[in-house]
């Protein structure tokens, strides 16, 4: 019960923090790997202040409550994560954040909202298999490893002795490839880019500003750092030696993911959706029956 | 017992009045005092149930003289029925819907006249399952009834082309509801098989309501689905009395050994049960059902009809786990979720989408009863809960919507929060408790995937991990085009009648009731059913943790408005236009085009036809289902062995 405070506490407090660290070390890096030196380090937070002492211009009042639903759900989607509840209720619970940002989008009636709330739930439903698949092998595998399947998080850190992803190489890779979506890297950056040249100008946060567009930014910060914690289950055990090693591999899949958006040109959607499932079928679905066979 | 005659009985003796009742404003109390009257009896029912029994299985109506009058009485209604479709068949010249009838009938009268029924211990059974039915039924129906008036006043005042007989519609929406008490009180098989036919006939002429072309057609094929099924149901019972000697549904369940001869009856019945419940191959007599006016689809949709055949596999869950009987449901019932949900991605019409998604949680609440585990079952019955209530008051939006505005088209409901405000909220209602979390929908298949996974099963788990993606993505569609703001929108003038306006917040705030209850009536209700049902001691499903989160959640879904709406008074916004690469005509609805015209600006929401259209998976599903069908059935007769 303490544990999961401290997590949930920890969460709330350094998420914001870490996410935005993350976000600057995104942009320094895609910067030389574009051959540029690339802002400072806290240049995201630098944005984000002056995003919040900005005027807000709004379409309508409806976008705020859907805004302030997102970030609400989305925190509570990582709380539940790093206190160390159910996996898949935490899944459950991602998916009605993504849908209220849909809705933000989606209630302003602007064609570029509009057109960018469509296209995230073609992302949404191009990672959704794979999410929900991904559960489902935590599950498989801590009954390989201990007998007794469980969604509950802290009992897949506490009772595993081995990392999981060792029954789950293939989920692994699953995951990682929807995390490309999940974080809105190209190729598959099509409802919102960072990148304001293109067709669908800013999609979904469109018609955002000022302090809204700086929730929705901050959101973000949290919604990523749940996601690296994702990955990082993956690795985590009862071992003191899975937390060095699962910052490792962290740092590397959030490398690999800056290493593909900057060398890979968006895609079609259909190239994303129809992708996203290949790869679940192949490499999560494949996994997930193995397991079952053990 | 003196209840549950009532219940059976009342809703016949309405529907013959109504029958004699031309004046719509006589009708019109008629049918709200029944309706008021069915409620409380069901209400009075359950309470009685609870006090009277403690909540103990009760078995009423042994052998008798009386039995076996109402058993001749129940034959000759039958060969009415018979005679009836026969008549019925050769005027439209669909003959198959006669010849199934008739070998139906001859098979049961066969039985009952040569003495091969054994007699029954007892006919009418009671336990927990059955007065969760008779309250679904009860509340939903009624209120569907109380609906109706209403609606087909504006229905004959739009279609001045359909001959209006609504002395004929009242007393079969009456007539459904009668035969759906008895069908979930019933114990005799012959008995639940009687009640079945009753509730395909009267589905059938309350398809064809309008006597059209598509209307007849559409009938006649919902009849012979549902006949070919009903002659299932009549083997089973043939089987049954001849060579297991047995004569009620719960003997059947509770004879166990399996994979004996015993699953021949059970996969028949099994079979009858998909035919009523719309699964694949026999999905599209509830998709041609639409043509009826709304409230037949509410009904049929929610608290009768299609709920007879899950009710049926509820039942006989205890005996699906694990063999070739529930591998035939729970593979049917997953593929029919994914499938049905893809499809209806692909469609705009509202009353398409409510029936293929109907089609699709029907499917998951079959996979759950076909795996047959309690943690399953506990799901089916949540999931059986909250789609009556939840698609029953979507079926009447989308009717009142109709009638309203002319159309039923979702891209037309684009805005209505803003042109019908309570209309949309209703929608809203109806939609999140589809599948949002924490509503009851997305907790039962949280639940379901956890004992799919456990009951070791990789092809549902991927049924319903990409069916869970593609339901998600047709209500968000459809969620976002209703709360779509379009600016300097009017307000519909038209509005709904008193008696719909009732109807429809009736369920809406028994929607949000069931989802604040949901710990209690899953703790008092459903586990003890659960207990009953597999003859164990207690179940439970349900961790106290869950139980945490879910009131956690509960109370975030509540506040989060409130909070939000606190917030938004101290913030200061700035209105401001669409961005519209600087063509906005500055109305929000206008943009100025290469010829320096004003536009229109209309925003379409996605289809996907050529990933998931009807051309594209419509015969290829229908083939796998049948050859799914086909294979488990042959492996239930020939392992049993009990055919030869």
């Amino acid at each position: 019960m303490l544990r999961s405070a401290i997590g949930i506490i920890l969460y709330i407090i350094c998420a914001p923090i870490i996410g935005g660290l993350l976000a600057g070390l995104d942009r320094k890096l895609t910067a030389r790997m574009q051959g540029r030196i690339g802002p400072p380090l806290l240049q995201p937070f630098y944005d984000v202040s002056k995003l919040i002492n900005k005027e807000i211009l709004l379409i309508n009042n409806m976008q705020y409550l859907f805004a302030w639903c997102f970030i609400i759900f989305v925190v509570f989607t990582g709380a539940l994560f790093f206190g160390g509840t159910n996996l898949l209720l935490v899944f459950f619970v991602l998916t009605t954040a993504a849908m209220f940002l849909v809705l933000e989008a989606a209630t302003t009636n602007s064609p570029y909202s509009v057109m960018g709330a469509n296209r995230e739930m073609i992302q949404m439903l191009s990672y959704e298999p794979m999410v929900l698949l991904t559960a489902v092998g935590f599950y498989l595998a801590t009954q390989i490893a201990f007998g007794d399947g469980t969604f509950t998080i802290s009992k897949i850190v506490s009772e595993s002795q081995i990392p999981n992803i060792v029954y789950l190489p293939g989920v692994f890779i699953g995951f990682l490839y929807i995390l490309t979506i999940k974080l809105r890297k190209s190729p598959f950056d099509i409802s919102m880019s960072h990148h304001a040249h293109q067709e669908m100008v800013k999609g979904i946060t469109t018609e955002l500003s000022g302090g809204m567009l700086a929730i929705i930014e901050i959101s973000h910060w949290y919604e990523n750092v749940f996601l690296l914690g994702v990955i990082s289950l993956f690795i985590v055990c009862s071992k003191w030696w899975s937390i060095p090693l699962a910052i490792v591999v962290v740092a590397a899949a959030f490398f690999l993911e800056i290493l593909i958006d900057n060398t890979s040109a968006r895609v079609k959607w259909d190239k994303m959706f129809k992708s996203a499932w290949a790869i679940t079928m192949i490499f999560g679905a494949v996994n997930i029956f193995i397991l079952q066979l053990i | 017992m003196e209840f549950i005659s009532f219940l059976i009985l009342f809703p016949f003796i309405a529907a013959a009045v109504l029958v004699f009742t031309k004046n719509n404003n006589l009708r019109k109390g008629i049918v709200y005092t029944c309706s008021g009257i069915v409620i409380t009896a069901a209400l009075v029912f359950a309470v009685s149930y609870f006090v009277g029994s403690g909540g103990a299985p009760v078995k009423y109506l042994g052998e008798s003289g009386v039995i076996h009058i109402i058993d001749y009485m129940m034959l000759a209604a039958e060969l009415f029925l018979t005679v009836l479709i026969v008549v019925l068949s050769f005027k439209y010249k669909k003959y198959h819907a006669a010849l199934l009838s008739v070998a139906g009938t001859v098979v049961m009268a066969w039985l009952e006249l040569t003495g091969g029924a054994a007699s029954a211990a007892n006919h009418i059974y009671c336990d927990k399952l059955t007065v969760v039915m008779c309250l679904i039924i009860a509340v939903v129906g009624s209120l569907i009834c109380i609906y109706a008036v209403g609606y087909m006043t504006d229905y004959h005042k739009h279609h001045t082309e359909f001959k209006d007989r609504r002395t004929f519609f009242f007393p079969m929406l009456f007539v459904f509801l009668g035969a759906m008490f008895g069908l979930v009180t019933s114990s005799n098989l012959i008995w639940i098989y009687f009640f079945w036919e009753i509730t395909s006939v009267s589905s059938f002429l309350l398809i064809g309501y309008t006597r059209t072309e598509e209307a007849v057609n559409n009938s006649f094929r919902a009849l012979w689905m549902n006949l070919l099924g009903g002659l299932g149901f009549a083997m089973a019972i043939v089987y049954c009395a001849l060579k297991l000697d047995v004569t009620t549904l719960q003997e059947l369940v509770s004879t166990s050994p399996q994979g004996a001869a015993v699953l021949i009856p059970v996969i028949l019945l099994a079979f009858a049960a998909l035919t009523k419940s719309a699964q694949l191959p026999f999905s599209k007599w509830l998709l041609g059902a639409m043509v009826a006016p709304t409230p037949t689809s509410a009904l049929l949709h929610s608290a009768t009809m299609v709920k007879a055949g899950v009710y049926l596999l509820l039942r006989l869950s205890p005996m699906l786990g694990g063999n070739h009987a529930g591998l035939m449901v729970s593979l049917i019932g997953g593929f029919t979720f994914l499938v049905a949900s893809m499809l209806a991605i692909t469609v705009s019409d509202g009353k398409k989408v409510l029936a293929y998604s109907t089609i699709s949680n029907l499917g998951l609440i079959t996979a759950c009863a076909g795996v047959g585990t309690e943690e399953t079952v506990w799901a089916g019955v949540l999931l059986l809960m909250f789609h009556a209530v939840s698609k029953s008051m979507m079926f009447q939006a989308v009717g009142a919507i109709e009638n309203a505005t002319g159309s039923r088209d979702i891209e037309d409901m684009h805005g209505l929060i803003m042109s019908m405000p309570m209309m949309g909220f209703i929608m809203v209602i109806g939609i999140a408790g589809m599948f949002l979390a924490p509503f009851g929908m997305l907790i039962s298949k949280w639940a379901a995937l956890k004992a799919f996974v456990d009951a070791g099963n990789t092809v549902l788990i991927l049924f319903i991990a990409f069916g869970s993606a593609t339901t998600m993505l047709y209500w968000t569609k459809w969620l976002a085009k209703i709360l779509a703001c379009k600016a300097l929108s009017h307000k519909v003038e038209k509005k709904p009648s008193v008696g719909q306006w009732f109807s429809m917040f009736g369920h809406g705030f028994l929607m949000i009731l069931l989802c604040v209850l949901l710990p209690i009536i899953s703790v008092q209700l459903v586990e003890p059913l659960l207990a009953q049902l597999f003859n164990v001691e207690s179940v439970s499903v349900l961790t106290p943790e869950d139980l945490v989160i879910m009131v956690i959640m509960l109370i975030m879904v509540f506040l989060i408005p409130l909070v939000a709406r606190f917030i938004l008074r101290r913030m200061k916004a700035t209105p401001n236009i669409e961005y519209m690469s600087g063509i906005n005509e500055g109305d929000n609805r206008h943009f100025r085009d290469s010829f320096e015209q004003s536009k229109n600006m209309y925003l379409s929401n996605w289809y996907m036809v050529d990933y998931f259209g009807e051309k594209k998976i419509w015969n290829i599903s229908v083939a796998i289902s049948v050859g799914v069908t086909i294979v488990c059935m042959g492996m239930v007769l020939t392992m049993s062995g009990g055919v030869f």
